[in-house]
């Protein structure tokens, strides 16, 4: 099912969305340039997510919701074919970045990488390297040469929310720093290659929750620049960060989407009684 | 009022039987080891002791073994050029078994398809389990052809280096055909423990090298071989050390010589096991103690190496 904005399927289709397709209310310009367009998911036979078409807007935070098993982590690993690496994983379905299909043939996927950058659940700079070159590192990686190593450390670290903290240890090791200070490491690499959307996927569940604070505030800063698209289990940490929200659901077969809205209104009043009951916690 | 200071009580982890009984077990499973390999080296110790009390320090750096049968002549045993030998064997051997090791682990980790991954592993375990004779035969077949034209080609373009520089033309019996057998010998476990190694870096740090958009290469580079740096040495050493105690390589294809050489691809040359090889059947009760006394020192270098190596290895899982 092809997606399109909200008004126009009520203008011509003179009907709410279906459960499977859902488009986030936004004005056209502010559209991320990032979309799925009926995409399944499977691990060998085993059919993990289907027909979940999204648009992303731009420079959000937009949160995936839903219990364990309802596809929100594969969908994410979709978005930037992190999902092949898993041996017999499958897609089916359209994956666009600005109008490209990131699984056409003959598309870079590390190109495709390079602008939808991740970061990992559990906080994970390189062990080898110093905090320094933990930054540059995607750099190197992608052989990117640059002209002011310092200025882009700093800016990265900075926009992480870690740069006070670590300015005067740039070259002590990633792996010295707190689990928390990790992962704003891990968010400042990513940053450095200059992303457009970058994927989280569930970056604050192995952290306390003071650590988790630090990191939602750093998310919301980036979102002044790009679009974040985090994948949580974590119902209040989605109502803190997300400006929008999309809502996962496997009901024994395949995950799918339910609804995908604001945040406030996935929270106060949304359409789908099973999103209300979610969000409530009575189930999941 | 004052108040009385804390006393401290005394505590004690009380075992059950049952914990007694088995951790009487399992210590004694480790001792026994422990025990065994204490009473070898005491017995080449004390076997040996009168030669080192003898000929000192000579013993190790004396370059003339002569034993007589007859009475009157002086035996003399010094083992240097057997000593040397042993290393520069064992070089050769390594120089050609780490970069193969290493590639090889890399493309079963990293490349190879699932199936073949599967199989391949199988096979290499299998390998590293095969007694080192038949590895010796099979590469004495093979490597005294292709190793001599190996040797022969570096022996006729680069033997204006030193080591490579040659007066004979019969590459055949050299160190450097030996060193090659001891390769094929010990890449089956140097690659198996590399590529376990290999095999346990994090996911998500390899991961992670993609997300960045780095390719498959960019994360062996960044990640894979950083994180298996010191098994991989500690792989090779254990190479390392099944090379320096193998003696049917270096016993079928060596011809014995007694004289410190570097040459690699001259026909001369030895190692300590092919040294007691080659004179065991036939020494005399004084010679018989030497070749002890060697197999003391062939045993602490062999003991010394493996130490690193399971030094190294500890260090690389622990981080």
């Amino acid at each position: 099912m092809k997606a399109s904005t909200v008004s126009q399927r009520i203008e011509s289709e003179g009907k709410i969305m279906s459960n499977t397709s859902a488009v986030l209310e936004m004005p056209e310009q502010s559209f991320a340039g990032l979309e799925t367009r009926g995409v399944h998911a499977w691990f060998g036979n085993h059919h993990a997510l289907s027909d979940v078409s999204l648009q992303f807007p731009a420079r959000t935070v937009t949160g995936l919701i839903g219990p364990s098993g309802c596809g929100k982590s594969t969908f994410l690993r979709l978005l930037n074919r992190m999902h092949e690496f898993i041996p017999s994983a499958a897609m089916a379905g359209e994956v666009l970045l600005h109008g490209q299909d990131i699984y056409g043939e003959g598309v870079d996927a590390a190109a495709i990488r390079l602008k939808v950058g991740m970061v990992f659940q559990k906080p994970n700079p390189f062990p080898a390297m110093t905090i320094r070159e933990n930054v540059v590192s995607g750099l190197k990686l992608a052989h990117i040469k640059i002209d002011n190593e310092d200025d882009l450390v700093e800016n990265c670290l900075s926009r992480a929310g870690l740069w006070k903290e670590v300015k005067d240890r740039l070259n002590a090791s990633g792996g010295s720093l707190s689990g928390g200070q990790q992962q704003r490491l891990c968010i400042a690499r990513s940053l450095a290659v200059e992303p457009e959307v970058l994927l989280m996927d569930e970056p604050c569940s192995a952290l306390d929750p003071g650590s988790t604070l630090r990191i939602e505030e750093t998310i919301k800063e980036l979102a002044e620049k790009i679009t974040v698209v985090i994948v949580t289990h974590n119902m209040q940490q989605a109502s803190r960060v997300s400006d929008y929200c999309a809502f996962f659901l496997s009901d024994g077969g395949p995950g799918a989407l339910v609804e995908a809205d604001q945040t406030r209104k996935m929270f106060t009043n949304p359409n789908d009684s099973r999103t209300a009951d979610y969000v409530q916690g009575k189930f999941g | 009022m004052t108040i009385a200071p804390p006393i401290k009580r005394e505590m004690h982890v009380v075992h059950s039987r049952g914990d007694k009984v088995f951790r009487g077990i399992v210590t004694a499973g480790a001792m026994t080891s422990l025990i065994i390999l204490g009473l070898i080296g005491a017995f080449l110790f004390g076997r040996g002791a009168q030669v080192f009390s003898q000929y000192g320090l000579k013993f190790i750096t004396g370059t003339n073994w002569s034993a007589s049968t007859e009475p009157g002549i002086a035996n003399e045993f010094g083992m240097g050029p057997m000593l040397v030998g042993t290393i520069i064997v064992s070089i050769i051997a390594l120089t050609f078994t780490v970069p193969m090791s290493i590639a090889g682990a890399l493309f079963i980790e990293f490349y190879a398809q699932p199936r073949v991954k599967k199989i391949l592993t199988a096979l290499l375990d299998l390998a590293a389990a095969i007694p080192s004779l038949i590895f010796g035969l099979w590469g004495i077949q093979v490597f005294t052809n292709i190793g001599q034209r190996w040797a022969s080609l570096l022996g006729n373009r680069l033997g204006f280096i030193p080591i490579f520089n040659t007066i004979s033309d019969n590459y055949g019996r050299s160190p450097f055909v030996a060193g090659c057998v001891l390769a094929s010998l010990i890449v089956p476990i140097t690659t198996s423990v590399a590529r376990e190694v290999y095999s346990r870096t994090p996911r998500e740090l390899i991961d992670t090298c993609y997300a960045l958009g780095g390719t498959k290469w960019g994360a062996i580079k960044t990640v894979v071989l950083p994180f298996g740096k010191s098994g991989v040495v500690g792989g090779a050493m254990l190479g390392l050390g099944r090379a320096l105690g193998e003696t049917v390589a270096v016993y079928l294809v060596l011809n014995l010589n007694f004289r410190y050489t570097f040459k690699i691809l001259e026909s001369e040359g030895g190692n300590v096991a092919s040294l007691i090889a080659t004179r065991f059947g036939e020494a005399s009760t004084e010679e018989l103690t030497a070749l002890i006394a060697a197999g003391f020192v062939l045993f602490l270098m062999t003991l010394g190496v493996n130490m690193i190596a399971s030094a190294i290895v500890t260090r690389t899982t622990r981080t």
